[in-house]
């Protein structure tokens, strides 16, 4: 490898500085994605280095907080990858149906919208009251907007697509009220939902859980930090509970592949042994 | 310059023609891996893996994440997700915003690879019409590697090529069929 240029030295401290201060790890997040990240945050406050941004968010809590939202910038769709929501219908469901009661954890939720398709695919299965859905993230802005349940009018198109695609058995109409510009989803399914702070990279095991979903989270993390992150995720589901990634990621380049079986592999549903 | 060490190839509209003419020109030993962005619309993941690896000897899969490249070896961007190479290279996805309306983004992958081949690298941009891939191959100029940009008189839409051009001198402008012989030479070279 070639020497660090300025601009490696000029991350490493801020990423340091971030974490001394505010206790956000991004120290062992997949470098290219975040040097993207982070030079998109440069235009937008109009700093000329990353010496200069360093030196704001350290002083100012709330660039800081703005800057959160340039690093954990992950676009989610309701139904995204229909198949995988079809596969959890129709194979891991019938699982968990054996449960009187049972949790499910969606790790990195952003925006939220892959926790309110899934409080949505419970509820259809008549198993919603007696679950419960943790979703988490470490953007606090993103919760807000995830508790929210509001998205805008014009994504809705796509996220029907999805959910008709996924084996939804109504219209997703049902699910949502729709104003001139958003649609606002259905504040029964809200009961089941508790959105949270909480952190793979730096916080430990909150619940045991049946179903773990971490979808396109894993791929911003080195394979340190993934390794991390599916450990906890493993100690965090009880024997035979089941591991849902995102559909261009998998257990295979991390050290916890023995201690799973595939369950769904073309859905990288897993099952913990 | 010396034999390359990677290259990244990305194009829109009419860039799976230029490909069967660049393609077949590169044996399954090709020293380097290249890795590809192509707009399509999202949805059917592997069909353009499958399509390529007929028309072509190297071997194509569709790139996952963290997966070490190899030599001989086409890596296809999934469709709905960046592509960028880590500098220990490997393949790494994204679900970042869309850029220039696309994911995949052709300068996603260049402004990447740049960064982590530097003067090793190959780019070549193609046929389309969208200014994607433009900035990003002035980046691997920048960092020292080599850019090529489909003639645009060649080109089905024209846009893409020309965007490139505008804003720099790329090393070649080429049609499809020199592009695959310009990438073959180089292969060879020591």
């Amino acid at each position: 490898m070639s020497e660090p240029t300025p601009e490696d030295v000029e991350l490493n401290v801020l990423l340091d500085a971030i974490y001394q201060r505010y206790h956000y790890d991004f120290r062992k997040y997949s470098e290219a994605s975040l040097r993207r990240r982070v030079a998109t945050a440069l235009l937008h406050f109009r700093v000329a280095s990353i010496s200069r941004l360093q030196e704001k968010v350290l002083h100012e809590p709330r660039a800081f907080t703005e800057l959160l939202g340039f690093l954990t910038v992950q676009v989610s769709d309701m139904f995204r990858d229909p198949t995988y929501f079809k596969s959890l219908r129709e194979q891991v469901l019938p699982y968990l149906r054996t449960y009187p009661t049972f949790k499910v954890w969606v790790a990195g939720c952003s925006t939220g919208e892959e926790a309110w398709s899934m409080a949505i695919l419970l509820a259809e299965e008549g198993l919603l009251d007696r679950s419960l859905i943790y979703a988490t993230d470490i953007n606090p802005e993103a919760l807000r907007t995830a508790e929210e349940g509001v998205y805008a009018l014009e994504r809705f198109a796509l996220f029907s697509a999805n959910y008709q695609a996924s084996g939804g058995k109504r219209s997703l109409s049902s699910w949502y009220h729709a104003s001139s510009r958003a649609g606002l989803l259905d504040r029964s399914l809200k009961k089941h939902i508790l959105f949270s702070d909480h952190s793979l990279a730096t916080d430990s095991v909150f619940a045991e859980v049946e179903l773990a979903s971490c979808r396109n989270v894993l791929i911003y993390f080195d394979k340190d930090l993934q390794n991390r992150a599916v450990g906890l995720l493993r100690d965090s589901l009880r024997r035979k509970g089941f591991l849902g990634l995102g559909s261009k990621e998998s257990l295979r380049f991390t050290a916890h592949s023995a201690t799973f079986a595939d369950f769904v592999p073309q859905d990288r549903i897993y099952q913990r042994l | 310059m010396t034999r390359p060490e990677a290259i990244v190839i990305g194009g829109s509209a009419g860039a799976l023609e230029a490909l069967t003419a660049i393609l077949p020109a590169l044996p399954a030993t090709y020293p380097a891996p290249i890795a590809l962005v192509l707009h399509v619309l999202s949805g059917k993941p592997s069909l353009l893996a499958d399509l390529l690896a007929q028309r072509c000897a190297l071997k194509v899969c569709e790139a996952m994440d963290k997966q070490p490249l190899e030599k001989g070896t086409l890596y296809v961007a999934p469709p709905d997700y960046h592509l960028l190479i880590e500098r220990d290279r490997c393949c790494a996805l994204s679900v970042d915003t869309p850029v220039h309306f696309s994911r995949p983004s052709i300068d996603v992958l260049f402004e990447s690879a740049a960064e982590a081949y530097r003067a090793g690298l190959v780019g070549v941009l193609l046929t389309g019409g969208n200014e994607d891939g433009a900035r990003g191959l002035e980046r691997i100029g920048a960092r020292g590697g080599a850019t090529v940009v489909q003639d645009p008189s060649t080109a089905m839409v024209p846009y893409m090529p020309e965007s490139a051009l505008k804003r720099f001198t790329p090393t070649t402008v080429l049609a499809p069929a020199d592009i695959g012989i310009y990438l073959a030479q180089l292969g060879g070279r020591p």
